[in-house]
């Protein structure tokens, strides 16, 4: 990911034509990077799908019991929120805003430090109370085939989209110092751009595994 | 460590500036962001790993030249088929033909100055060794025998080094997402002036639609294979029946990448066939966009048929019917696209070379494997022939057959604007016949060995399967001799070749419209392109000349 | 010419009508692929002698493809694909629904051996007795990792998972002996998981069994009994009601025909249950056999989900005994449903 928004720094590298193609190219590279890892986690949604429709009954106590709603709620907002700051982000650093994208960023990144937080207090639970994947399990509230398997899926899902918010969270302060530093402006904001993408990326997926796993 | 080698063969050989001898030294080969020194880069690398990977194929064969043990024990003879095919399939049939021939050639036809990113082009080539380091750490460690298949819960149970394996395969997956990226990217946004997507060579058609592949179902594979991997270390029991998991599951997501991986692999060489074809029939292809858009057409449909590799795993009767239909589709694109290949020579000017050698050899393997294909989708033969010799001597039909006959059609063919050298025109002749005899004799048998009944990953046999293991271990020293041939005149003409010219075979493809071996930047004036490639109606623009002996340093 | 083209193939023998059936269609498909490849080959001979390079400065017309020619290449592999087809896919269906009156055999998979369970009778290992033009069903599981039941002069192959069933059936008609491979990987006894099928002459299969009941099955492998502690000499039913006692069933479930906790298994077998979701469910194999995995997955209406999970706790022959023993409870003078009698006679006790 710091691979396509750095190497932008130059503004115009020696194979591109102009600038207008460049910034295409950035941006569908980045798009079709999204595509991939939208396939990455169909993986484990349709493992997901398979299992909760063999373990029906049990998984939906597994969600009911197993996971705070309240964590899963407020991480929710929390990740809406900073893909806002993200947005406004963008769009002050068009407008040559470079110091107030930057603290906007910033507030997103606080953000993210809010979600993992959370998160780790969950998983801190979830360790405490022995709701760990496979053999692991030691949850006695729920039991049956695929209980276990619930909390295999939860922490692979949840752990991946965690790697991937910490990888968000990476480009998206090299994009703040960058803007503190006004380097973009109305010509040239293609790499807070497609920053932002990713960031909305990482949220949308949260938004799919958050009424997988604690609503239904 | 082999990395410099071209370069400092190039610096003594050639005196016209070009892109071996624009910089010099180690350095500048392992931080180089020129795609074509990444292509020579892919060169080595996945030569490197066919090589191994041959000595793990004539390992197993020579071990099936007697019903009985031969010269391993069942855990070695496992693990070898297992090293063997995932170092072809993850380390040399898909980053192949993409990462060398795609690499060097698809920004020449464009008319661009390199990809739309050449680092994270140089990032492939790392992400790939790291991968094969990994890979060969494992190997080395153990290796794993769980067939490069990985059919869970065998691989989640089995005792050996699967997770290095399988981190390997994973990170080499990342290589190939990357590379795919890379040359969607540039075949939309860097095509020159005039080149409108009806002008472009039907090589750009197939690499674009392997690359499409490749981005939408690696990450599945990536995705299973580090699934396998966090149960065989952690015991999570994703696909494990005593946790309730669902081993099917398993095979399901991973025909979901490894069938469309097939035409990752079948793709680039359709890809090279249709170029080579119409250089030397010197004639436009016949259905051009027949052929340009059935490439899409497999890259789509494939990715609807991996219930056909599940026909006896117990899925529903139903399920059974709508992946065998879709399949029979799949290989109509194919036999589209043979057709147009075999009429584009009608009315031609025929030349007959090695590069049209192995054509010839590709037409009529693939017809045969493919249509084997189709026979083994047909869903009641196939319950017999799953899993048996017949569904190994299928698939190198066209991996073997299809794939590396147009790998070494394109290695001929582009060879002399590569290196700027030409090789042997007789020797290579030599090695084709080798090559193609060696190539039936090997796998003719294992057809007939399908039939009989013997199934694959067999390390003894019962004594009625033995006539055919040796004719077909005997055919594999012919191929294997044959390749050696072909590596030992191809190193040598790198020194001693006759100088090519820009364009010895009077091709009209655009690649060969820059100087042989082309300049560090590709084109001093970006090019614009008034007419489509494969046009032989005009006489040449510039007939090819035969240039003077080089300097000698 | 059938047994030419056989053994051009080299084809094995052909036990049953469906193995040459299947033969059949084989000879279709690769006599078309054969006269495919040579076409294509010679096609490609010709216009290299017709059209070879004259000179190096040689042009060609631009040649471009009528419609017709692109509906060609089309059509016609097309037809001929969906044409094989049309022929193989009922023949799959044929091979995916067992008759009616097919004798059952429990087939277990083990690294590296089989084990064959009768209904009625003893065990087997690695030996499948059969007998010539009865049908038999399979019911296969794996107690380890996925093995395939291949029986090439069969053309029969079915793959067989740990934890659930799956099944296939043959009809052979030609007494003899015929090899039995493993056909999906399993380890280091791969190529050694062999076996073999008789099929005998139904006379001689019925004394056959008779004397195996009676002495027991001579050859048991010790490994294989001593973990699942099941005596040779019991019938797979007697050993299922051993077992129900011992896990506990019968706090449940009962015999007779009376409503207890759990329904009873009196005519279970084939019964069409009545679920709480308002759907219902045949009583099979597969659901039986669930029901002791995952209970909750379908609660019969009127009952309560209160059994517990049986997954990992018995070993899959113990489970096959205990269905099988569920299947031997029946009223014949009270038919449920008469049409859709027993699955087999000719074994019963």
């Amino acid at each position: 990911m710091p691979e396509l928004t750095a190497r932008a720094a130059p503004p115009l590298a020696h194979h591109f034509v102009d600038m207008r193609q460049q910034t295409e190219a950035a941006r569908l590279g980045m798009w079709l990077f999204l595509a991939s890892e939208v396939l990455l986690f169909t993986g484990l949604f349709t493992a997901y799908s398979i299992y909760r429709y063999l373990y029906a009954g049990v998984f939906e106590e597994a969600s009911r019991k197993g996971v705070e709603l309240w964590a899963g709620t407020t991480n929710t907002f929390v990740l809406i929120t900073s893909s806002l700051t993200v947005a406004l982000a963008i769009h002050f650093a068009r407008l040559g805003r470079g110091k107030l994208a930057a603290a906007l960023l910033g507030v997103s990144l606080l953000l993210g430090c809010a979600f993992l937080g959370i998160k780790a207090i969950e998983y801190a639970n979830h360790f405490h109370e022995g709701q760990l994947p496979g053999k692991f399990y030691t949850f006695a509230e729920v039991q049956g085939p695929g209980a276990s398997m619930f909390f295999t899926l939860y922490f692979i899902m949840t752990g991946l989209h965690g790697l991937h918010v910490i990888a968000g969270m990476t480009v998206l302060a090299v994009m703040a110092v960058r803007a503190w530093r006004e380097e973009f402006g109305p010509e040239h904001y293609a790499p807070i751009e497609i920053a932002g993408l990713y960031w909305h990326l990482v949220d949308l997926i949260w938004i799919f595994l958050y009424p997988l796993l604690y609503l239904i | 460590m082999v990395h410099d080698a071209p370069a400092s063969a190039g610096s003594a050989v050639y005196n016209t500036p070009n892109y071996l001898n624009a910089e010099i030294g180690v350095r500048s080969w392992l931080l180089t962001r020129d795609h074509k020194r990444i292509a020579i880069m892919y060169l080595v690398l996945t030569t490197s790993a066919f090589a191994l990977g041959g000595i793990f194929a004539m390992l197993i064969r020579i071990e099936l030249l007697t019903p009985g043990p031969t010269i391993m024990s069942a855990l070695t003879y496992n693990r070898m088929f297992t090293l063997h095919g995932v170092i072809m399939i993850f380390l040399f049939m898909v980053p192949a033909i993409p990462g060398i021939f795609g690499n060097f050639f698809l920004p020449l036809m464009l008319g661009a100055q390199d990809v739309a990113f050449p680092r994270l082009n140089l990032l492939s080539v790392y992400l790939y060794l790291t991968g094969a380091v990994i890979a060969v750490w494992g190997m080395i460690h153990g290796g794993a025998d769980t067939g490069w298949t990985f059919y869970a819960p065998y691989s989640t149970t089995t005792p050996t080094q699967v997770v290095p394996i399988l981190l390997g395969a994973f990170v080499v997956g990342f290589s190939s997402i990357v590379t795919g990226i890379n040359f969607i990217v540039t075949t939309h946004t860097m095509r020159g002036p005039g080149l409108t997507w009806n002008r472009m060579p039907l090589f750009v058609w197939s690499i674009y639609a392997t690359s499409v592949i490749q981005v939408l179902a690696t990450p599945v594979l990536g995705m299973v294979l580090l699934l396998v991997a966090i149960e065989h270390a952690f015991g999570f029991g994703i696909f494990d029946p005593a946790r309730g998991g669902d081993p099917v599951l398993f095979q399901h997501l991973f025909w979901f990448y490894s069938h469309p991986a097939v035409y990752i692999m079948v793709l680039p060489a359709m890809a090279v066939i249709s170029e080579v074809v119409c250089a030397f029939a010197r004639k436009n292809m016949f259905g051009y966009k027949a052929v340009a858009y059935s490439s899409l057409g497999i890259a789509f449909v494939g990715f609807f048929t991996w219930g056909h590799h599940l026909f006896t795993s117990g899925q529903s009767t139903f399920d059974a019917g709508i992946f065998g239909v879709l399949s029979m589709f799949v290989g109509i694109f194919t036999a589209i696209k043979v057709f147009n290949w075999t009429a584009t020579l009608y009315q031609g000017a025929i030349k007959f070379t090695a590069p049209f050698a192995y054509v010839c050899g590709f037409l009529f393997f693939l017809v045969f494997g493919g249509m084997t294909g189709v026979a083994l989708a047909t869903v009641s033969l196939d319950v017999h022939w799953q899993d048996t010799y017949f569904v190994v001597a299928h698939f190198h039909f066209i991996m073997v057959g299809g794939t590396i006959m147009a790998f070494l059609a394109a290695i001929h063919y582009w060879w002399p604007k590569m290196f700027g050298r030409m090789y042997s025109e007789g020797w290579a002749l030599v090695a084709a016949c080798l090559i193609i005899l060696g190539f039936n004799a090997t796998f003719i048998p294992q057809f007939l060995l399908g039939n009989m009944g013997m199934p694959r990953r067999y390390y003894s046999y019962p004594a009625q399967f033995w006539p055919l293991n040796v004719a077909s271990t005997a055919g594999a020293s012919l191929l294997a001799f044959g390749f050696l041939l072909v590596l030992t005149y191809l190193l040598i003409s790198l020194r001693h070749g006759k100088v090519a010219g820009p364009n010895p075979w009077g091709s009209r493809g655009f690649e060969w419209n820059t100087p042989s071996p082309p300049s560090a930047l590709n084109f001093p004036v970006p090019p614009v392109f008034t007419h489509g490639p494969h046009d032989y109606t005009t006489g040449a623009e510039t007939p090819p000349e035969a240039p003077g002996e080089p300097e000698h340093a | 010419m059938n047994e030419l083209m056989r053994r051009m193939l080299f084809l094995p023998e052909q036990a049953s009508q469906y193995a040459r059936d299947v033969d059949r269609l084989h000879y279709f498909v690769i006599t078309t692929t054969m006269i495919a490849a040579t076409g294509v080959g010679l096609t490609v001979l010709w216009f290299f002698i017709r059209f070879r390079r004259r000179s190096e400065a040689q042009t060609t017309p631009r040649v471009e493809p009528k419609t017709i020619h692109e509906v060609l290449f089309i059509g016609v592999p097309l037809s001929f694909f969906l044409l094989w087809f049309a022929i193989g896919f009922p023949q799959y269906v044929r091979l995916q629904t067992p008759p009616r009156d097919a004798m059952d055999v429990y087939v277990q998979a083990k690294k590296w051996m089989w084990k064959f369970s009768y209904a009625g009778g003893p065990n087997g290992i690695d030996v499948l007795h059969v007998p010539a033009g009865r049908p038999v069903r399979l019911l296969l599981t794996s107690r380890d990792v996925i093995h395939s039941f291949f029986v090439p002069a069969l053309r029969l192959k079915q793959d067989v998972l740990p934890g659930r069933y799956t099944q296939t059936w043959f009809n052979a008609d030609k007494p003899g002996r015929y090899e039995l491979f493993c056909a999906e990987y399993c380890g280091m006894g791969h190529s050694a998981m062999l076996g073999e099928v008789v099929v005998m002459r139904p006379e001689e299969f019925d004394a056959w069994l008779a004397d195996a009941r009676r002495s027991g099955s001579p050859a048991v492998d010790a490994a294989m009994t001593e973990e699942e502690h099941a005596d040779p000499r019991q019938s797979l039913t007697q050993q299922g009601e051993r077992l129900a006692a011992e896990y506990g069933c019968f706090k449940c479930h009962t015999v007779d025909g009376t409503r207890h906790i759990g329904p009873t298994w009196l005519d279970l077998y084939r019964k069409t249950e009545k679920l709480s979701d308002g759907k219902t469910v045949l009583a099979d194999e597969g659901y039986l056999t669930e029901s002791m995995m995952d209970p909750r997955a379908k609660i019969v209406a009127g009952y309560q989900p209160v059994m517990p999970t049986y997954q990992g706790k018995i070993p899959a022959p113990e489970v096959a005994a205990i269905v099988e023993f569920i299947k031997s409870l029946r009223t014949d003078a009270v038919k449920v449903e008469p049409s859709k009698g027993p699955v087999y006679a000719p074994i019963r006790k």
